[in-house]
């Protein structure tokens, strides 16, 4: 999939938006293809929020085109841009009963009383609220409140959603429920549909491409997958899972010396000569831990100096034995970790799979 | 699938993106723009045309300072500045710890019958500040029933100024008081307790720190409606003369407009300094609360709730003598001599002053100014804080929608004089008429009404216009349909704080009036000035009653609004 393809349905191109002299959005580019599910990640203050507003015609950028559906919308107001959106806050009318609430965009389209009543009724019955009807949005849970600015939002068939942290406000439980919910209300209506987050695990179950964002800047646009297995970047890395960043020193045969010991990394690492300092990450859960040594290439013998219980699986910080007294963390099953018996001092073999070891120019990480 | 992000270079020179402006944003410039024009028109001209009157001489001729010479170098009217700061700082020193002390008792204690205490401290805001002179009058004048308890002083002169001043500011001093305690955080006090400080301690390491904004608030609020007060000095001061009443005989007595004009910046430069000094103050005040402070509630203390009591007891009883004797005044045949009631005072149409018909032009008045008053300051404050772009536009009408709270209204009266009866001026059509009026007293009680109405939207979602806009329904919709009717509350509170200051009123429109348009404050001025006390306090109650009769009309709508509406409003 090309990321700048000529087919996309919105099109965005070198967005920078300032604040006076605060710089929220860096030179901006990228496509959304219809129907697709994106979700800007990131931390906050990373210009998620400026570029889905940029979006909407609510903080117009101050440099950079917006094209949706082939139009050029850059400079219009929101009232004549195409979409639906639902606010943190949820924004509902506090003096209008539910169904109201969900036909306000209807009536001032003179469409006939009957007509949008019918509508109504089918866009609360695909948000499963059909008997909260008349009541006020503040007789509802927030889940409930949810829901029904979404159907408001979807009432008018906007050519694009725009979600702005629509589950942050909800606890735990309800937002796991809520973000399958409205995956498959996606899924089945097909809007296409941009999502603003900072919970990484949101990103990952909703969204069909991830944005991650950093200070203005795109970091990287993948898939879940992609992002997850393959970030561009220590800051990537980082943001979303747990890393190990080991500094180390780039050999003659290609190979990294860290911790003490040889690692080799897969991937393409000719930007690196010998002697470059860099950066290696590998997540705890892809380090392979054995009793012993097995006749493994690369692995080495390690001392397991802290073991945290963390439910469903043991984190272990281990040290290579024969190495500069710099650890790093790896992840155990339960069961594995019965079966070699983890605790507290024991030496056990590590091999940091090539294929799961990225290497990054050091100094990139924040 | 890996796409990094789009790697094509920007042009050299992007064009910056100029924001359409859409047709509705074009309404609402209009809108905004009309509305400052009117602000413009009778706020800011009429000041430069007393301004610049009181630099020229009975033919209009330019004479520099010479007008203001001439104030200074009479010293019958230069120790009048000294007189209005004395009986002002005087006042100040009163009000405000006694307005402190009963709002302390109000808020911090569990004294009894607080909500009676509440509504007796409001009296004062139901009537012209005429009213409470002539009652002192009644009670220390020459035939006044108390005269003795002066020890021969007199009651016209600073003493009854004083006096009268006090009973006059207490609620509004008091108001600012009882918002600031209420705001305070019960957290504080449990550290201090759990750290073993006295009461005593805590009073004076809490409770002060945490109000000290709102008591250097209050004192300036007392200040500036003390110094530029008309009613009281008018009926009860004597000889002594002050800014106010001196614009009134120059004015009004010797028909030296230039002198009255001189006098009016001298008084205006006082209220504009202590309205910037508070605004300063408030502007500090908001990052002292933060969301999490948790509500003090007040622990039975038999002795302080005793001591408060008995104070507020005091209070209250002179608070209500005032209002007692006013009433019995006005009834009473022939004061002192024959008491016997009857209702021979409030056959108006028989006195000097207008009659009845001057009551029912102010009620005119006042249905008037708070029918237009509130629809054009909500559609301000409406426009100021949630219409699109026009930044300067916007900030430009907040500043001037705050001009008015500076201007005292004499001043702002004299100066429609000026500018409405001008010799070419379009609009001069207006002078002495109803409409005039209106104007005058919408533009006068204008900035409370608008911070009232500021603070209601700012209460409001902000994202409720861009679900509107997205949703594709017309903003003056979403207006109406939403913005309204969650803002009723705030809305019926400005309708009813015009409604009231407009029937008691006396110094912006008694510059205004013509015989036509009578006003009820003005009758009881012209019937004090007569002679006729008592028909002047039995106007002075009518007022009272009227403005009554409206805030228990305000409760009972506000009560049925929040009751019919409870549904949403429930949490």
């Amino acid at each position: 999939m090309d990321g700048t393809g000529g087919g996309a349905y919105l099109r965005i191109r070198h967005l920078t938006k300032k604040f006076g002299d605060f710089v929220a959005l860096r030179d901006v580019s990228l496509d959304v293809h219809e129907g697709e599910f994106v979700c800007f990640l990131g931390p906050s203050g990373c210009g998620k929020t400026t570029l889905l507003r940029a979006i909407a015609g609510l903080d117009i950028q101050t440099v950079g085109t917006i094209h949706q559906a082939g139009v050029d919308i850059s400079s219009l107001p929101p009232s004549e841009r195409d979409f639906g959106i639902v606010f943190q806050s949820y924004a509902l009318f506090p003096n209008l009963t539910v169904a109201r609430n969900v036909g306000y965009g209807l009536e001032s389209q003179k469409m006939a009383r009957a007509e949008i009543d019918k509508r109504v009724s089918e866009l609360l019955g695909l948000v499963d609220l059909d008997d909260q009807r008349d009541k006020y949005p503040a007789q509802l849970s927030g889940g409930q409140q949810q829901r029904v600015a979404l159907a408001r939002a979807l009432a008018t068939s906007p050519g694009l959603l725009l979600l702005d942290e629509p589950l942050s406000a909800l606890d735990a439980k309800v937002r796991v429920h809520l973000r399958q919910e409205i995956k498959q209300l996606q899924e089945k209506i097909g809007v296409t549909t941009i999502m603003v987050t900072h919970d990484q695990e949101e990103a990952l179950a909703m969204a069909d491409r991830i944005v991650v964002m950093n200070q203005g800047f795109i970091e990287q646009i993948s898939t879940p997958n992609d992002v997850y297995a393959k970030p561009v970047s220590p800051f990537v890395a980082e943001f979303i899972g747990t890393t190990n960043f080991i500094d180390g020193v780039m050999t003659a045969d290609g190979r990294i010396s860290a911790a003490g010991v040889t690692i080799e990394a897969g991937g393409d690492n000719t930007a690196f000569t010998a002697g470059d300092k860099v950066t290696i990450c590998v997540r705890p859960e892809d380090v392979l831990v054995t009793e012993t040594a097995d006749g493994r290439n690369g692995s080495f013998e390690v001392t397991v100096s802290d073991v945290e219980f963390l439910g469903s699986f043991h984190r272990c910080h281990v040290t290579p034995t024969r190495g500069n007294g710099t650890g790093f963390m790896a992840d155990l099953s339960a069961n594995h970790a019965r079966n070699l018996r983890l605790e507290e001092g024991r030496t056990l073999n590590v091999l940091l799979p090539p294929a799961f070891v990225r290497v990054y120019a050091s100094g990139e990480t924040e | 699938m890996t796409d990094s992000a789009a790697t094509t270079t920007a042009p050299a020179s992007a064009p910056t993106i100029k924001p359409k402006v859409s047709s509705e944003d074009w309404i609402m410039r209009a809108v905004l723009v009309g509305i400052a024009l009117y602000l413009i028109v009778s706020i800011l001209l009429p000041l430069y045309a007393i301004l610049s009157k009181s630099f020229k001489d009975v033919d209009g001729a330019f004479v520099g300072v010479a007008n203001y010479a001439k104030f200074f170098s009479t010293p019958a009217l230069f120790w009048s500045i000294q007189n209005s700061l004395t009986v002002t700082l005087i006042c100040c020193v009163i009000v405000v710890p006694v307005a402190f002390l009963y709002a302390y008792a109000l808020t911090r204690t569990c004294m009894p019958f607080k909500g009676f205490f509440k509504g007796v401290a409001l009296i004062p805001i139901l009537m012209p500040s005429l009213l409470p002179a002539i009652a002192l009058v009644y009670l220390f004048g020459n035939q006044g029933l108390i005269k003795s308890w002066l020890f021969g002083y007199e009651i016209y002169g600073p003493i009854g100024i004083v006096m009268g001043e006090s009973f006059y500011v207490f609620p509004h001093v008091l108001t600012i008081l009882l918002i600031s305690m209420a705001n305070s955080d019960a957290r504080l006090y449990e550290a201090s307790t759990a750290l073993g400080a006295s009461r005593i301690k805590t009073f004076f390491t809490v409770t002060l720190p945490s109000v000290r904004y709102g008591l250097v608030s209050a004192f300036f609020v007392c200040f500036t409606l003390v110094i530029t007060d008309f009613g009281v000095p008018k009926v009860v001061g004597g000889k002594y003369n002050v800014l106010a009443t001196d614009i009134y005989k120059q004015v009004i007595g010797r028909q030296d407009f230039e002198m009255g004009a001189v006098v009016s910046m001298v008084l205006l430069l006082p209220a504009v300094l202590a309205f910037a000094a508070d605004r300063v103050v408030q502007r500090k005040q908001v990052a002292l609360l933060s969301a999490r402070a948790v509500p003090f509630q007040p622990q039975r203390n038999p002795a302080t709730d005793g001591l408060m009591f008995a104070f507020c007891g005091v209070v209250g009883f002179i608070l209500i003598s005032i209002l007692g004797v006013a009433a019995f005044a006005s009834f009473a045949k022939f004061w002192p001599y024959d008491l016997s009631l009857v209702l021979n005072h409030y056959n108006f149409d028989l006195m000097d002053g207008g009659g009845w018909d001057s009551y029912f032009n102010s009620i005119e008045l006042a249905a008037w100014t708070a029918v237009i008053g509130t629809a054009l300051v909500f559609t301000g404050a409406y426009l100021v804080e949630k219409s699109n772009g026009f930044l300067a536009g916007r900030a430009g009408l907040q500043l001037l929608c705050m001009v008015p709270m500076a201007v005292p209204g004499l001043v702002l009266g004299l100066a429609y004089v000026f500018f409405f009866n001008a010799p070419g001026n379009p609009l001069g059509f207006l002078y002495h008429t109803m409409p005039i009026l209106v104007i005058c007293t919408v533009t006068h009680f204008y900035t409370v009404a608008h911070l009232t109405a500021v603070t209601a939207l700012k209460q409001m979602d902000a994202e409720f216009e861009a679900v509107s806009a997205s949703l594709k329904v017309p903003f003056y919709r979403t207006f109406f349909r939403i913005t309204v009717p969650v803002c009723l509350p705030a809305i019926l509170d400005i309708s009813m704080y015009l409604f009231v200051n407009a029937m008691t009123t006396v110094s912006a429109v008694v510059f205004l009036y013509s015989p036509d348009t009578s006003l009820a404050s003005v009758a009881i001025l012209n019937m004090d000035d007569a002679g006729d006390i008592a028909p002047a306090a039995a106007m002075g109650m009518m007022i009272v009653i009227t403005a009554a009769a409206v805030r228990l009309l305000h409760a009972i709508l506000t009560r049925g609004i929040l009751a019919r509406t409870q549904a949403w409003r429930k949490r």
